[in-house]
């Protein structure tokens, strides 16, 4: 708008209308009145944005700092593991799943290696059970602890983020003990594990549980009665519990709504109703209750972790049956039978039966289901396929963010705890 | 299949197929439908619509339906007291190749009745269309998005139908299809020529926000010869 000047005299200033209302001194110079602009402005978050955990790309259409409408796209990770899967022999494919989630591995290589053996009717030994239960329950500590870490970074809370990095050292340390890699840990075998656990872990695991409530305890008081991280999650992102069901969130995200819903009570495995533990449960829906409840859910884990290490009984970790479990190596290469057995295992493969077999397990972020489908005789399957958690919770997020501010945006995407590398798999 | 051989040598001058290969156990079953309240329900009023059931896996339900009332019995499953399946935990593809129909497959979980049933759509290659089912789970609104990607499944009614996973203006078609080679069915060379040659710019306009694919992408699509987009097609 162009400035004018206007002469203005006292006299006469106030002229009225034919309506009778006051006109402005300006009136008569026609300059319009400054009109609000109502155009909608679209915003791209990522993908390369630190707040989006991963190649997210989020297109907001706004109006104001109002977000009216989320597209989010997805598919700049995707390297079709499940394709992949078609060509791999079953245990070839244990190195494909940890790669989906980096953030919780061995969670997926006991998933993927559950539904493997529940289809060929395999059941594995009583010391692999718990170890496996062991190996899960940590890394729901160690998905969870990244989980807090960036969320309370994203909003503006670096200590936290200091305090479970540091913890999730130690659980590197433990991952990097038993496998030798730190997040690609392809821990399991069909009917087994790679390794049974080292002399010394379990005091290492006992190390990190006696330092790491203490720690949790810390962050909790820094961030639970916290003002400022109240005002930014309390009331942000809510979703009634029906909701959540019908879209499909599992995991903290769905308990969060008030809905009980956990794989390890509702579709028991590996006796986790002989574990004595609590689902916590949130009431509102929002941001905060998820968080609430991942803080719980990481008590309860240790928990988990010390009854599971009391009960770990002796014996083997794998199978006994030679056409499942590999040979020793002594054995492979003096025995002729095991040698046999080895060649037979490593050039064919197991051979699954005629089926199918869906396998869910609580995982860090939701409901974990393998789905794996065989012929006859199969040492790969027909399809492999993920269920995956991150992907169903993160489609709600158009539904979560709409009607916040931008910045509500970011804390909402973070409390849905996701994982690109799965959700594109 | 020969039983386990006594000395062993015998399978290693066979080769390494299934000459000694341990017998599945078979651990599927046609069942007793009573055991499953829904299994017998859907047999007892859908009756023809029910192509076979099985039992898998040990425990697992599996129920196969015809594709065209899938839509009815799936809404029927959701809503009837008796069986309130309100999870539809997930939603996807099977193609086992060599002409067989593609099967669409739906893990569903009742939160109230604790109990699991899942149904298999077989739709043959020339028909690979089903009615979608997300108004009734928000959850399959993704999930049939990404069995459309990979799989080419024509979801009627979906209100959102383009690709997830994949570019939208892919051109090698769905990836899980047994058919489509490992590697994709352009040369390394043509996929570079054509990833470079992508105009960067249209994926940040407005027009992203509408649902679908934008109309001048659906133009170029329609008018790509498809057969010069697959010169090196292979086998599996």
């Amino acid at each position: 708008m162009s400035t004018k000047t206007v002469e203005f005299s006292l006299s006469g200033s106030r002229e009225m209308g034919p309506d009778g209302i006051a006109r402005s001194p300006l009136a008569p110079f026609d300059i319009p009145e400054p009109k609000i602009d109502t155009e909608r402005m679209l915003i791209n978050i990522g993908p390369q944005h630190p707040a989006t955990h991963g190649v997210l790309r989020l297109v907001c259409e706004l109006d104001g700092e109002t977000i009216v409408k989320v597209v989010p796209h997805i598919g700049y990770l995707h390297s079709s593991f499940e394709k992949l899967g078609e060509y791999r022999t079953w245990n070839q494919i244990v190195t494909l799943t940890d790669r989906m989630d980096y953030l919780a591995p061995l969670i997926y290589n006991c998933a993927y290696v559950m539904s493997v053996e529940k289809l060929m009717g395999i059941e594995v030994t009583e010391r692999c059970k718990v170890v496996r239960v062991i190996l899960m329950e940590l890394d729901r500590i160690f998905g969870h602890l990244l989980w807090l870490g960036t969320t309370a970074i994203d909003v503006g809370a670096f200590t936290p983020f200091l305090y479970s990095f540091q913890e999730r050292e130690k659980i590197y340390q433990l991952h990097e003990a038993l496998t030798g890699a730190r997040i690609t840990t392809s821990a399991t075998r069909v009917g087994g594990m790679m390794a049974d656990l080292p002399t010394g872990w379990l005091d290492g695991l006992l190390d990190f549980l006696d330092g790491f409530p203490k720690t949790l305890d810390e962050v909790d008081r820094l961030l639970t009665g916290n003002q400022i991280h109240i005002g930014r999650t309390q009331g942000v992102g809510a979703i009634s519990g029906e909701e959540a069901i019908n879209c499909g969130l599992t995991g903290p995200n769905l308990r969060a709504s008030g809905v009980p819903y956990d794989v390890r009570k509702d579709r028991p495995y590996y006796d986790y109703e002989t574990y004595d533990f609590t689902v916590p449960i949130g009431e509102h829906g929002d941001c905060y209750d998820r968080y609430l409840c991942r803080m719980q859910e990481m008590r309860e884990s240790v928990g988990i972790l010390h009854q599971a290490m009391a009960r770990l009984p002796d014996g083997p970790i794998n199978v006994a049956d030679p056409k499942i479990s590999l040979p020793s190596k002594t054995d492979a290469m003096s025995d002729m039978e095991s040698m046999i057995h080895h060649f037979k295992l490593i050039t064919h493969g197991i051979p699954a039966p005629e089926g199918d077999c869906y396998y869910a397990v609580e995982g860090s972020k939701g409901e974990l289901g393998m789905y794996v489908v065989a012929e006859e005789g199969d040492a790969k399957p027909v399809r492999w396929r993920i269920r995956p958690p991150s992907f169903v919770n993160l489609s709600t997020i158009a539904r979560l963010a709409e009607g916040h501010m931008v910045s509500d945006l970011i804390m909402i995407n973070a409390s849905l705890d996701i994982v690109l590398g799965e959700i594109d798999r | 299949m020969a039983e386990h051989d006594e000395s062993g040598l015998e399978a290693v001058e066979q080769g390494p197929l299934t000459a000694d290969a341990r017998e599945p156990r078979n651990v599927a079953s046609t069942g007793d439908p009573s055991d499953h309240p829904s299994v017998a329900a859907l047999l007892d009023r859908f009756g023809d619509a029910v192509l076979r059931h099985r039992v898998n896996a040990g425990d697992q339900w599996v129920v196969w339906i015809d594709p065209s009332r899938s839509r009815e019995i799936l809404g029927w499953l959701k809503d009837d007291s008796e069986h309130v399946y309100d999870m539809m935990s997930d939603v996807t593809g099977v193609d086992y190749g060599r002409g067989r129909p593609v099967e669409v497959v739906y893990q569903m979980f009742s939160t109230r009745h604790k109990r699991a049933l899942r149904i298999r759509c077989p739709l043959p290659l020339d028909a690979l269309e089903i009615d979608t089912i997300c108004d009734l789970w928000q959850s399959a609104n993704w999930l049939e998005r990404e069995v459309f990607d990979l799989f080419g499944v024509t979801f009627r009614g979906h209100p959102d139908h383009r690709r997830i996973l994949m570019p939208d203006d892919y051109a090698e078609g769905h990836p899980l299809r047994k058919d489509f080679p490992l590697r994709g069915r352009l040369s390394r060379a043509e996929q570079t020529r054509r990833a470079l040659a992508q105009e960067v710019e249209r994926y940040y306009l407005a027009d992203d926000l509408g649902h679908g694919v934008p109309q001048e992408v659906q133009a170029k699509l329609a008018s790509q010869a498809r057969p010069d987009a697959r010169p090196d097609e292979g086998g599996t």
